[in-house]
């Protein structure tokens, strides 16, 4: 069985996510000689040298060869390896689709595919290398697993639990410090939401470093009274519909919070098993698909939307909805911001 | 190098075209060029060099076989029935609904496929993993990998070319099928690849420049590259789209071709008349 225990403030952690990582797949490696790493030229930048040092024969460092690093992986594991392959994230999944997709997912291989530095937290890199869409493009192939550590201690767990699976599982992965969620030892279960704050008048869904910005969003809503259900979607596929049918029933409104564009993530696969099943007033925190640019991380977050008082105006917004008694947006037409770029973007030049 | 194995090579060889040809002829249409064109290279390697065995096709010290350009899949497939793989008459199913004979290789439907390809470029890469993976477990056996002319347009495939030198793959044998057709026309018209055994070469392969249609020539080169250590191994088949099969071999944009029954039914007979000789003489 596996246990839970959710931290009791909001701090950032003390340890790199990339060093748990590294560290956890030397562990690995010692106990399972099939674990393997390659990587495409940033082995540096990922902090992975101490594993390299240790296991230079299994470390493949390929060079900046994103496609040949997916295809050799996926060559390794016909031999009965399990590769771990790292690249930042727009290289991991836009780079190489048709390999992740044709010699990794449709051939049956066994990869888990590491994505780094998510969305906004590209920062410094800039456009070019802040995935909005990684998620997105990793949804969309078949069998695939996409999912989004929150902190060291479910990225240990999820570490070690993907070398004892077969399959194609993408994993989004923030290199330096998150805020600690939860506590070291945490087991967790992939395709399982977790709850983190119970609440009866809106759900908040999040994932990666929106979660923490969901749990501060909650508490700005209590002041105000509000009660705010929050609930970590770390697993994107397959997403947990029975987590998302109960918030909808039991508090009637849904905002979903994601570093990440809103189209083809966590919003979109929410507002799937929404509609399917229990449609209520929902609304997307999130990218409201931009590309990404450059800057220092807190005022990329605010330019894109991602902070707490975003989720709370969405959250307030929802709250609006449900107490009108429809599920219908329309009240205000298209209104809002995305629907007057449409609208810009569709009118046609005179003459 | 005296070898006495002449004859029953280019009898199998010729097994495995009329088997194809019968595939393609009961289909009506297929990639008919490419297939043809790596026919003696599959009757050398399934005939003479592969360690293998039918019984266990996941027998983990088998030589492996990638089909990199994955198109050619029904002559592969001949070949493997040939060997035992499954019953000659699955060829039949080639690319009718739920079959496990698919246009392009797939080692999840085909018994005795190593890698699935068809995008091409990319049974490159996943040739050197096998190889590595092999080499990581101490195995000695061989990977054999085949790629098109054509396909050499993809950049993954030179990725792979400086990976699979700077990592000394030794047991990695590959072959390019220079057969100077691709599916819109000659590959010289359009993105000429020049002299191809010499960027291998450049790139730190052994190559050996070799007759695609002559199996002696074939099995040379690819006992001379086992002798070389610390390279990869690049064998380019000098061959022409459609080999053996004149009708085919006349079509100029022959890739993937509606086959004319008369025809190809005459092809078959032809075939099958060089077999009998062969057997009787």
């Amino acid at each position: 069985m596996t246990s839970i225990t959710i931290s009791r403030e909001l701090a950032k952690e003390e340890t790199m996510m990339r060093d748990t990582y590294c560290r956890t797949l030397i562990d690995l490696a010692r106990e399972n000689k099939e674990v393997v790493v390659l990587d495409a030229d940033l082995m540096n930048s990922m902090g992975m040298v101490p594993f390299m040092d240790e296991y230079p024969e299994r470390t493949f460092n390929c060079g900046v060869q994103e496609a040949n690093m997916i295809g050799i992986a996926a060559g390794l594991s016909r031999t009965g390896k399990i590769p771990y392959a790292h690249s930042f994230g727009p290289f991991a999944t836009r780079r190489c689709f048709d390999q992740v997709f044709m010699s990794g997912a449709y051939a049956q291989s066994n990869i888990r595919i590491v994505g780094s530095d998510p969305g906004v937290t590209a920062a410094y890199n800039g456009g070019t290398h802040m995935p909005f869409e990684d998620m997105g493009i990793m949804r969309n192939v078949p069998e695939m697993t996409v999912m989004e550590p929150t902190d060291n201690a479910m990225l240990e767990d999820m570490i070690r639990q993907l070398s004892h699976v077969h399959g194609m599982y993408y994993v989004r992965l923030l290199r330096r410090f998150a805020t600690k969620i939860y506590e070291p030892g945490s087991g967790f279960t992939i395709g399982k939401a977790v709850a983190l704050r119970e609440g009866s008048d809106v759900s908040i869904i999040a994932s990666g470093i929106m979660v923490a910005e969901a749990l501060r969003a909650a508490e700005l809503l209590a002041e105000k009274g509000v009660s705010a259900r929050v609930l970590n979607m770390f697993t994107l596929k397959p997403i947990d519909k029975k987590a998302v049918i109960r918030c909808a029933e039991e508090t009637g409104a849904i905002v979903t919070a994601e570093n990440h564009n809103i189209i083809n993530g966590l919003g979109s696969a929410v507002a799937e098993v929404l509609v399917e099943n229990m449609p209520v007033p929902m609304e997307r925190v999130g990218v409201q698909d931009l590309f990404g640019e450059v800057g220092p991380e807190d005022y990329l977050r605010k330019r894109f939307g991602l902070t707490p008082e975003d989720i709370v105006n969405k959250v307030e917004k929802v709250i609006q909805r449900k107490k009108s008694g429809s599920i219908s947006n329309t009240q205000q037409g298209i209104s809002n911001d995305q629907g007057k770029r449409a609208i810009k973007a569709n009118r046609v030049p005179k003459g | 190098m005296i070898l006495e194995n002449q004859e029953e090579l280019e009898r199998f060889a010729l097994q495995i075209r009329l088997q194809t040809m019968r595939t393609f002829q009961n289909l009506g249409f297929g990639h008919a060029g490419g297939a043809l064109s790596v026919v003696e290279t599959l009757a050398v390697l399934y005939g003479a060099v592969m360690k293998f065995d039918p019984q266990r096709p996941d027998w983990p010290d088998r030589d492996w076989l990638v089909v990199s350009k994955g198109h050619a899949g029904p002559a592969v497939y001949s070949t493997l029935a040939l060997k035992g793989y499954f019953p000659v008459e699955d060829l039949l199913t080639l690319n009718t609904g739920g079959t496990n004979l698919p246009s392009h290789c797939d080692h999840n439907k085909t018994t005795g496929i190593d890698m699935t390809t068809g995008s091409l470029g990319q049974g490159v890469s996943s040739a050197i993993g096998i190889a590595l993976g092999n080499r990581l477990d101490g195995r000695d056996n061989y990977t054999y990998l085949v790629i098109g002319d054509g396909e050499c347009d993809e950049g993954q495939v030179w990725e792979g070319a400086m990976f699979a030198a700077h990592h000394k793959l030794d047991r990695l044998i590959a072959f390019v099928d220079v057969n100077k057709r691709q599916l819109d026309g000659y590959t010289k018209d359009i993105n000429d690849l020049g002299d191809v055994a010499a960027k291998f070469a450049s790139f730190g392969w052994e190559t050996y420049d070799v007759d695609g249609a002559d199996v002696m020539d074939i099995q040379n080169a690819i006992l001379k590259a086992k002798t070389v250590e610390g390279k990869p191994k690049m064998i380019v088949l000098d061959t022409v789209k459609g080999q053996g099969v004149p009708f085919v071999e006349q079509i100029e944009l022959n890739h993937h071709i509606v086959l004319d029954k008369e025809l190809c039914a005459q092809s078959v007979k032809d075939l099958e008349q060089q077999l009998e000789s062969l057997t009787t003489s």
